[in-house]
């Protein structure tokens, strides 16, 4: 195991890139035009923020969802190349499947071209795994409320913390098993229930065990049932911002979601390059490989372009829908906002 | 927590994962959203606030001068869309109009400010604390620096200032600057500056600090810390120096150049003020300033935070509470509006069935009128047909005398044969004429000559027209 996986880091190092250099905060306009007064220096506040963003760090919190050996903890691991999620091989292989769904929360802190990243892992073993799964999802949904809970009590405290941590739940994969027919009633009940509080992203596991015509048969039959069923996975359609955004988030919507993926922490020899992939007697596949599976989209579209997004999803619509519904329920009142009262007052 | 949580260790990646792209994720939100940035000015009326803005943003913002007159202090905020590169900024520019103007510089000159600035901190805290809330598009008009113009006396504060700057250290970002320091010298200046810091510190006053805990600023914001109060120096007129045309104020004597360092400091306000700290005076402003308003603002209201682990609930309580005794009250004066209503109905029902029995009065009395006159009327109308019938019979008496008077005399032949002939050519020429054998009295003035040249042979010839003037209607 120890040469092993020395080789591994040597040659993981060459797969990093340059790290980013710091950004220097501009002393004197860059590239002053003509007149010597044109310049005056608002979008200087773009690095600002950077910079003070980069300062604070961010936190991010993902969900696994699936039942057990679809690959999940790999997926992870993967995902951020590096061991987040203990693989159930790893464990004690005497250990029994849990009798109920666990939630098994594991915080990491990942840093990347000066960028800090609190990465908390959160698994769900036990998920589908029973002959009886009726209402398997409860706890999960409990799970994501408690920490919208959380949040909310700390911001209508009286004195607040300077930064309120942010345990809620900004993504939740589904895994859903390459079976190659249709979507499973366990499946759309998560999703169905699910997909009202937390931004889903469905993903088809084990893709390799899928030909290319199969695969691309199963996506559009899985997404046939998720409209049907009408379940809103993320990008969800309402909050496209802009045209813009709409017509890059249909694309995905309709053409790469479900992301049929394949996960791996094993390298291998291809062509002269090291790539992470499975080594089968007829063929090494290759995770990153677009052609063979669609991590790379996966990996991109969550970490590379949609991770803020995601974060704001959460915050600007789950947190705040659960919110409002929090401040009506609590004392069975009819419900009269806090700007009802100031209408009336200002009728009065 | 129930949950199995393991504690967060550092782990090292394996590759490139490329998470390191979110802060241009987040950057790039913000630029869409764009950003927001409001200047508080305050000073005496003249000393240079607009056109310190209109250099240090290269614009025009304002084109008249305030009014030395005004009658009290108020606060007028003026919103402009900015756009450099692909940044877009909504800059407001608030004007204390009327600082230091008064004669009595009580307490009036500075609450106004104060009041100002605690209505955006509400305004803000009142969409925070809603059920249905969006903050995320919320346009922020909290103030995010108040740049506070002294005067250049060269000898030190005035009270005013003090007094001014001390309400308002603990609810804004001071940035204290001494205006038109073209009419300082260096030597003066640096007393000046010396002697305002040690008032400032000895009245403990709490300016604004450049933030010295981030590295890449730490060092230039440090030497800047030591500069304030920045003497600056506003001008947006041209001068040619050399062979460059700069912003500056021409004198007799010699040119002050705006961005030239050694004459004045308005490039290290600039610095400081746009191109180093904006985002940490909003970010102050944000969690120092409003949370302290907010806290203040929360429990003066009567919330507490007692017991950690019931707080929404603590917080629901006292809210609803409030929310009862508000609704409470709300049904009283809902009741007492509909009371009075009720009563202004019930008075203008009265008032309308007075109106209405009076009409009706009035109009039975035009009716009873309006009868008896008919009947008069009526009686009228009978005296003529009686005088009328009373009349034709005394003329049938009459005629019939005549007609028996005619039989009696009838030794005069021709001319009765002649009165007989004119009658009866007469009676049949006239059309429709009834054809009685009674005598009828023709003058001249019925004869209308048609052909004939007298009036005798009118009478005789058939073709004259007679009119009837004369005759009755009676014989019609």
């Amino acid at each position: 195991a120890g040469p092993v996986e020395s080789k591994k880091e040597a040659a993981m190092s060459e797969l990093v890139p340059e790290p980013r250099q710091k950004p220097v905060v501009p002393m004197k306009p860059m590239g002053i035009n003509a007149s010597l007064l044109g310049y005056i220096g608002i979008d200087t506040i773009i690095e600002q923020m950077r910079k003070k963003t980069m300062k604070t760090g961010f936190d991010f919190n993902i969900m696994v969802v699936g039942q057990s050996g679809l690959g999940k903890s790999t997926l992870v691991n993967t995902l951020f190349k590096s061991q987040v999620s203990r693989k159930s091989s790893g464990w004690n292989r005497e250990e029994k499947i849990p009798k109920t769904v666990e939630i098994k929360a594991i915080g990491h802190v990942i840093e990347e071209g000066g960028v800090k990243m609190k990465l908390t892992v959160i698994d769900t073993p036990g998920f589908g795994d029973q002959i009886n799964n009726e209402n398997c999802w409860e706890p999960i949904e409990k799970y994501i409320n408690e920490q919208y809970e959380k949040f909310l009590k700390e911001e209508v405290n009286i004195a607040r913390k300077k930064r309120i941590p942010d345990t809620r739940v900004h993504c939740c994969l589904y895994f859903i098993s390459p079976t190659g027919h249709s979507l499973r009633p366990l499946d759309l009940e998560f999703m169905k229930h699910l997909s009202k509080v937390v931004n889903i992203i469905p993903v088809i596991a084990k893709a390799d065990t899928m030909t290319l015509e199969e695969k691309t048969e199963f996506k559009q039959r899985v997404r046939k049932e998720l409209e049907v069923n009408g379940i809103e996975f993320y990008p969800q359609k309402e909050f496209d911002e802009d045209l813009e955004d709409k017509t890059e988030n249909d694309k995905i919507r309709q053409e790469s979601m479900p992301f049929a993926v394949v996960g791996s922490d094993k390298e291998y020899q291809v062509n002269g390059k090291r790539v992470l992939g499975r080594k089968t007697p007829w063929g090494i596949i290759e995770v990153e490989n677009l052609s063979h599976c669609e991590f790379a989209l996966l990996r991109d579209f969550v970490i590379r372009t949609h991770l803020q997004d995601l974060k704001e999803v959460t915050h600007n619509i789950h947190y705040e829908t659960y919110r409002a519904k929090r401040l009506n329920d609590n004392g069975g009142l009819p419900p009269m906002t806090v700007e009802t009262e100031e209408n009336h007052e200002s009728n009065l | 927590s129930p949950y199995q949580n393991e504690e967060k260790r550092n782990l090292s990646l394996g590759g490139h994962v490329g998470f390191d792209s979110l802060p241009d994720q987040l950057v790039s939100k913000s630029v869409t959203q764009g950003f927001s940035f409001n200047i508080l000015c305050v000073g005496e009326t003249g000393i240079g606030k607009s056109t310190l803005m209109n250099t240090l943003f290269n614009t025009t913002f304002e084109t008249e001068e305030a009014s030395h007159y005004e009658s009290a202090v108020r606060l007028r905020p003026r919103t402009y869309d900015l756009q450099e590169s692909n940044v877009h900024l909504k800059l407001t520019i608030v004007d204390a109009v009327g600082f230091g103007d008064q004669i009595n510089k009580d307490e009036r000159q500075v609450s106004p400010i104060v009041e100002y600035i605690d209505t955006q901190f509400e305004n803000y805290l009142q969409e925070e604390l809603k059920i249905r809330r969006s903050l995320f598009n919320y346009h922020d008009t909290r103030i995010h620096v108040c740049l506070y113009f002294i005067t250049p006396t060269g000898h030190s504060l005035k009270s005013l200032d003090l007094v001014t700057m001390k309400k308002l250290d603990s609810k804004v970002n001071i940035i204290p600057i001494i205006a038109k320091a073209d009419t300082i010298s260096k030597s003066e200046l640096h007393k000046f500056k010396i002697k305002i810091m040690s008032e400032l510190v000895s009245n403990g006053v709490q300016i604004y600090q450049f933030p010295t805990d981030d590295e890449a600023v730490a060092e230039i914001n440090s030497v800047m810390n030591a500069h304030l109060p920045f003497a600056v120096v506003g001008s947006t007129e041209e001068v040619k120096v050399g062979n460059k045309l700069v912003r500056a104020r021409q004198y007799p004597w010699g040119v002050v150049q705006v961005e030239n360092e050694s004459h004045c400091d308005f490039v290290k306000l600039r610095e400081m003020l746009i191109r180093v700290n904006m985002e940490d005076l909003r970010e102050q402003t944000h969690t120092r300033h409003y949370e302290l308003y907010r806290r203040c603002k929360l429990e003066e209201m009567g919330f507490k935070d007692t017991d950690p682990d019931s707080q929404p609930f603590s917080l629901q309580e006292t809210y609803e509470t409030k929310r009862k005794e508000f609704l409470g009250e709300l049904q009283r004066k809902e009741e007492e509006m509909r009371q009075m209503f009720v009563n202004k109905v019930k008075e203008t029902e009265a008032e309308l069935k007075e109106k209405e029995r009076e009409l009706h009065e009035k109009f039975e009395h035009l009716k009873r009128i309006h009868q008896e006159e008919k009947r008069k009327v009526e009686e009228k109308r009978r005296e003529l047909e009686e005088e009328m019938n009373a009349f034709n019979r005394r003329k049938v008496a009459v005629e019939t005398l005549q007609s028996q008077s005619l039989q009696a005399t009838s030794q005069q032949p021709l001319k009765k044969d002649k009165d007989k002939k004119n009658r009866s050519v007469v009676t049949q020429s006239q059309p429709g004429a009834c054809l009685s054998s009674s005598k009828v009295m023709i003058t001249k003035t019925s004869v209308e000559p048609l052909n004939c040249t007298s009036w005798w042979e009118a009478i005789q010839c058939c073709s004259c027209l007679v009119k009837s003037a004369t005759w009755r209607e009676g014989f019609l």
